[in-house]
């Protein structure tokens, strides 16, 4: 399972306070924490901690970086903030661009651009691409599966190797009226998009978006990472720091046959995560 | 249209290990052997993702074996008594990259010898030989526990390869062997569950795994090969997917195991062929079959094995 740890963004009060006061030992011991957790990448999100996001974003690569070599997944949906993280960083062991859509209405290029970003920034680095388009976020399964196979195509059209694209099917929150068909509809998605390519796209999604607002999230999250999973999610941006999140992937990849059992097997998950 | 790239890209690898000290390193070998490094299957990708050569550890018992056949017993049949003599003997004439050091003679149910026999004999070895060691116990968990630890503290420094442990006893042999610097072997049953627990055991105990060979028991040919090559198989998928508890290079059992066959020793089978063809033929047999499942050191008897399974080693990595 491909980890990207959630927990370096500004809508977190701990991160936000830290970014205002340029208080680099917080940041750096998020990196360590969610690192030893099993993260295989750290996400980076200014969230709305700042006025300038260009310049908190190259801050937080650079604190991160002087003392942690995971990885980072630069997640912005300003690909001009993304571009500004990417002049700061050292993506000789990979970065993640996250997130384009497939084109929008202001921009019909938009995934083009990020592939050319992504190319620039090195043979390791990765695109998350959402299965969105300018008619906004699709509610149903067959378009989320047409989505994707327009954004699969067009990086084998572009060479751009499918193994360096994740796709995002987009959950949404449970509580919002009318949702509640959705993760069900994710699922029957997933189910399609693995087949788009061979070997598959990876697939990953923003977990904890699932529960905004609601009751009993780390239920939700963990029951529906399990569920997940079971249908071939390999990625997945979650907080790496939550014991019980973990033992539910390290149990479900187990069931999957992802990972050899041992009688220690929820123990040395985040050895071996990815 | 271009034909797609199709190669498997693996994120994970084999740990690259190196056996033997020399005096540099505070020991007395001569020389040193560094197996492990493969970053695909075997005979998969490209030349740089072979990693190491596969070894040869020919077996030297302790004490003079008493069910070898006579095929086996024939090419060391002046040296039997004199492991000190059998070890040059392997590695002179034979071309042994390691000696595997089998304390057969300590075991209760054979002639069941002290651990004074068993420093004497390790002592002998080092100094009859430059190359580096692995050290065997008998496979009786109470006497090895007994024993294993002097040979450990005989051979301090020199960096051998130690084992065996086990998920039921590993925790003596485990101490004394990261105390005296040496390498350590883990052992499983056929049972690649139980050989993921044993690593993380030992790891527990603060055993670096990037100093561990793993040891799933070996079957012959005939005799339950599949179930080894699978294991084999499916713990270097685990090494190459990032799995760093079943990283390990890997050790087996191919001479001991080879020679038990009946078509290996028997001698009186018309039909079969001659006995002294047979048995080395079991033997090299089992051996390259393995090293296609991916293992790093073959432990081995017949110099006649040896040859055949080293000349195929040299054309295929």
């Amino acid at each position: 399972m491909i980890l990207i740890g959630e927990r370096i963004n500004g809508m977190f009060t701990d991160v936000k306070e830290a970014i205002a006061q340029k208080d680099k030992k917080v940041i750096q011991d998020l990196a360590k924490r969610q690192t030893e957790a099993g993260a295989s990448y750290l996400d980076v999100n200014v969230g709305t901690a700042a006025a300038d996001q260009e310049a908190t974003i190259q801050w937080l690569v650079e604190t991160i970086q002087e003392t942690c070599s995971t990885p980072l997944s630069l997640d912005s949906q300003k690909p001009d903030v993304i571009a500004a993280g990417l002049k700061s960083i050292n993506a000789e062991n990979g970065v993640i661009l996250n997130s384009t859509p497939l084109n929008k209405k202001s921009d019909e290029e938009v995934l083009d651009k990020y592939i050319e970003m992504a190319n620039n920034a090195g043979p390791k680095a990765s695109i998350i691409a959402l299965t969105m388009d300018k008619n906004g976020v699709p509610q149903d399964t067959d378009t989320r599966v047409a989505v994707a196979a327009e954004i699969v195509s067009k990086a084998m059209e572009k060479g751009f190797d499918t193994q360096r694209i994740f796709i995002d099917p987009i959950i949404l929150p449970v509580k919002v009226p009318n949702a509640q068909v959705q993760p069900g509809n994710i699922l029957a998605a997933m189910d399609q998009i693995k087949f788009l390519a061979d070997p598959a796209p990876h697939m990953t999604i923003g977990l904890s978006n699932l529960s905004q607002g609601a009751a009993e999230r780390s239920m939700i999250n963990r029951v529906f990472l399990a569920m997940a999973i079971s249908h071939g999610l390999d990625s997945a941006i979650v907080d790496v720091l939550d014991e019980k999140l973990m033992n539910v992937l390290a149990t479900a990849e187990m069931l999957m046959n992802k990972q050899i059992y041992s009688d220690s097997f929820l123990k040395v998950y985040s050895t071996i995560a990815s | 249209m271009p034909i797609p790239e199709i190669a498997e890209s693996f994120t994970g690898s084999v740990n690259k290990v190196t056996l033997g000290a020399t005096k540099n390193e505070g020991g007395s070998r001569t020389s040193t052997i560094t197996v492990g490094g493969a970053k695909n299957v075997v005979y998969g990708g490209s030349p740089d993702q072979f990693g190491e050569k596969p070894v040869i550890a020919m077996d030297v018992i302790d004490s003079k074996p008493e069910d070898w056949p006579d095929t086996l017993i024939e090419p060391y049949k002046d040296v039997l008594d004199n492991p000190g003599d059998w070890a040059k003997k392997a590695v002179e004439e034979f071309g042994a990259d390691l000696i595997c050091v089998k304390f057969d003679g300590i075991h209760p149910d054979k002639a069941d010898k002290d651990a004074t026999h068993a420093i004497k004999i390790t002592e002998e070895i080092l100094k009859a030989v430059g190359n580096p060691l692995v050290l065997w116990g008998s496979g009786n968990d109470e006497k090895d526990n007994q024993v294993m630890p002097k040979v450990s503290g005989a051979a301090k420094g020199e960096n051998c390869l130690i084992g065996t442990i086990t998920e039921d006893n590993y925790k003596s042999l485990t101490a004394i062997a990261l105390a005296d610097g040496h390498h350590l072997i883990t052992e499983a049953p056929l049972d690649i569950n139980i050989a993921k627990q044993v690593n993380i055991l030992a790891s527990d105990m603060g055993f670096p795994l990037e100093k561990i060979i793993t040891f799933q028991s070996t079957g012959a040919l005939g005799y339950g090969i599949e179930y080894a090559y699978s294991i084999q198989e499916r713990q270097r998928l685990a090494a190459l997917t990032g799995d760093k508890m079943m990283a390990m290079p890997v050790i087996c059992d191919v001479g001991y195991e080879s020679w038990r066959a009946k078509e290996a020793k028997i001698a009186d089978a018309p039909g079969w062929g001659e006995a002294a063809d047979r048995g080395p033929m079991w033997e090299a047999a089992t051996a390259i079959c393995l090293l296609q499942a991916g293992v790093d050191i073959i432990r081995m008897r017949h110099p006649r094995a040896v040859a055949t399974v080293k000349n195929f080693i040299n054309q295929v990595w």
